[in-house]
């Protein structure tokens, strides 16, 4: 009888056709490799992200004045709430960063290269969309950090020039961060972006199928738009094996391990935030972004000054352009990574690049340490021994912010360099024309010290020499410095 | 059946009668354009209501109270607070706006926008070293606002600012960006 029922469905619903034709297509038998799991774990993460996502719809609140109170309505108070939070946090952590290397891995591949161009351009709008989730996704995370990233990216946006302000209010929908901000975000997040993802999916995935998985490369083997098409139909024949169940294996297992690994993220380290109020008059914040963006802000703090609008104008449309044109550019010849070290060299910098920039972002060492100068204790060896005007500098030392920026004893600020051993590295007068020009990215002090307090600086400065070395002296002068 | 005569009319009236095809393709023309119509009907105020902040502009920019002139002592700087203007009734903490008013001497002011001009993060005055500093970046700024050191490309916006009735009046309404200073 149920057989009966199936059977009837599958013929007017023609399910098993549109299996066999799609799980059940052929695809090359060296394409069943551990380098082809990653597409396959992304979209396993996508769907996971619609499934939490959808739960966590149930009870946010997407209203500037109540999203905050329903986020923590959903960790603390919601039964399983913080665990759906944290899976939706972790999914969106391995959705990227499964995703990028996916990426590396089809580039390294050489499946961008003929006939598979439009599967690579999607593939590429669909890395804008993901990251356009990360971006907004944090927004309706409303907290502080999603506040000042707001604040971040308007002031992004009022970087253009003519329609600056107009993007502004576009972004924020309205002159400042407000109520409508946040349904904007909403918006986007919940509907705009993920439709199109799902439309940009379908196109993805089909164009797997119509124009087949790129086979496992091998040097030397070429792609001309000749005789491709043919070379690819006889590897199918004489090597081809469907899909489902003889190549999908790997895909499973690695999409398992990849649940296991989301799940177990987010049991261990738990929901991400939120951090305090989004209210703009707590100004003692120190607003970072998620990692997806770290290397957003680090290449912002470190970026020469005078570059910076330039390539922030400049630099996404230069990489759209390239990733755009790759296929186009280099859509014919030798697909293998050994024969492409050109190709190698590019995704190691650019991963290293990101690495470290992300590296930097997690201690961000421009950024002065807001509460150093009250909060980190002098050294006691810096002080044993000390006079009252060298001891009247260290308080200075303290009291005046320096310790925001600069560091003693391993502790404090890494905006300016550290201050252990200043006195074998610049002499007194060097010091005293630092402390009161500035300069080199440090304020000037000369008007808020007084004389008296630059001498007492300078004297306790000069007492911190590293071990065994002299004190910095100044060669033109005959008389040499005593202590 | 109807259905049946109907698709077998179908090529004999293609081929053989001109007037069907001139009649066909006429219906088609109506219809398409008919659909151009309504289209642009449609998509006109939903392309304005979705880009309305490239057509209209409200005025959204308004005087505010600061507080009485002797809430800021003279040489010293501090941080207040205010309603945004520009608001919605679901705005929530959103509409609570920082900045710093320094009153210099007598009616003399500045008053500063909280956010760095370099990507808008909220400065931070210390009063022992007389400097603002920003927490994202490392930007930092003098008393005066001007620029002491760091990535921001100006000095801190500053709001416009007059003395009614012994009151502290500032303008605002905006996120102050470098395309759109307050």
């Amino acid at each position: 009888m149920l057989r009966e029922i199936a059977a009837w469905v599958d013929d007017r619903v023609h399910l098993s056709k549109l299996f066999a034709s799609t799980a059940g297509h052929h695809v090359p038998a060296s394409s069943g490799s551990w380098f082809y799991v990653f597409g396959s774990a992304t979209l396993l993460c996508f769907v996971l992200q619609i499934v939490t996502g959808t739960c966590l719809a149930f009870v946010y609140v997407p209203s500037a004045s109540e999203a905050y109170t329903s986020l923590e309505y959903l960790t603390y108070q919601q039964s399983l709430g913080w665990f759906l939070r944290a899976v939706h946090n972790w999914g969106s952590n391995f959705m990227v960063a499964i995703m990028a290397v996916h990426m590396a891995q089809v580039f390294l591949f050489g499946a961008f290269k003929y006939p598979r161009e439009m599967t690579w351009i999607s593939g590429t709008v669909l890395l804008f969309c993901t990251l356009g989730m990360a971006f907004t996704g944090q927004v309706l995370r409303f907290d502080q950090d999603a506040y000042w990233g707001l604040g971040i990216g308007a002031s992004i946006m009022g970087r253009t020039p003519l329609v600056g302000s107009n993007l502004v209010h576009l972004l924020l929908a309205g002159p400042i961060i407000a109520g409508e901000t946040l349904s904007r975000f909403f918006t986007l997040h919940v509907f705009i972006i993920p439709g199109l993802i799902i439309a940009l999916v379908s196109l993805h995935l089909r164009l797997v199928l119509t124009k087949g998985i790129n086979e496992y490369p091998k040097p030397g083997r070429l792609v001309d738009k000749e005789t491709y098409a043919a070379e690819y139909e006889s590897l199918l024949k004489k090597e081809g094996v469907p899909f489902y169940p003889k190549a999908i294996s790997k895909d499973l297992i690695f999409s398992g391990l990849v649940i296991l690994g989301i799940l177990g993220c987010a049991a261990y380290f738990g929901p991400k935030g939120p951090t305090g109020v989004p209210d703009p008059t707590q100004i003692d914040t120190v607003p970072r972004p998620d990692f997806f963006f770290l290397w957003v802000f680090s290449a912002l703090a470190l970026l020469p000054d005078y570059m910076e609008t330039f390539l922030l104008l400049t630099a996404p449309v230069v990489i759209i352009g390239v990733l755009f044109a790759l296929p186009f550019i280099s859509g014919t010849g030798e697909k293998s990574a050994r024969r492409r070290p050109g190709s190698v060299l590019t995704v190691i910098i650019i991963f290293l690049a990101l690495g470290t920039l992300i590296y930097l972002g997690t201690y961000s060492p421009w950024s002065p340490v807001m509460n150093a100068w009250s909060a980190n204790p002098t050294p006691v060896e810096y002080v044993k021994g000390r006079s009252p005007l060298e001891l009247q500098g260290a308080l200075l030392l303290q009291n005046k912010q320096c310790r925001n920026c600069h560091s003693l004893g391993g502790s404090g600020g890494q905006r300016g360099p550290a201050l252990d051993g200043v006195g074998s590295r610049l002499t007194g007068d060097q010091l005293v024309r630092q402390v009161i020009q500035g300069g080199g990215n440090m304020p000037a002090y000369g008007k808020n010290l007084k004389p008296a307090e630059v001498e007492a600086l300078v004297a306790f400065m000069k007492t911190l020499r590293t071990a065994n070395e002299p004190l910095a002296r100044d060669t033109s002068r005959l008389e040499q410095p005593t202590r | 059946m109807a259905y049946e005569e109907k698709i077998e009319e179908k090529p004999i009236a293609e081929t053989s009668t001109h007037s069907a095809i001139s009649r066909r393709s006429f219906l088609f023309k109506v219809g398409a354009a008919l659909n151009v119509i309504a289209g642009a009907l449609f998509a006109v105020p939903v392309i304005g209501y979705v880009f309305s902040s490239f057509r209209q502009r409200e005025p959204y920019q308004s005087w505010i109270a600061l507080g009485a002139v002797g809430n800021f002592p003279e040489n010293q700087t501090r941080l207040a607070t205010y309603r945004n203007p520009f608001t919605r009734p679901w705005d929530g903490a959103t509409a609570n706006i920082p900045c710093w008013v320094r009153r210099k001497a007598g009616d003399t002011f500045q008053v500063f926008a909280i956010n760095c001009t370099h990507l808008g993060c909220p400065v931070r005055w210390f009063e022992e070293s007389h400097l603002f500093m920003c927490p994202c970046h490392g930007g930092a700024f003098y008393e005066d606002g001007s620029h002491a050191s760091g990535p921001p490309p100006r000095g801190l916006y500053q709001y416009k600012y007059k003395i009614e009735n012994g009151q502290l009046w500032v303008r605002g309404g905006v996120l102050p960006t470098l395309a759109e200073p307050l």
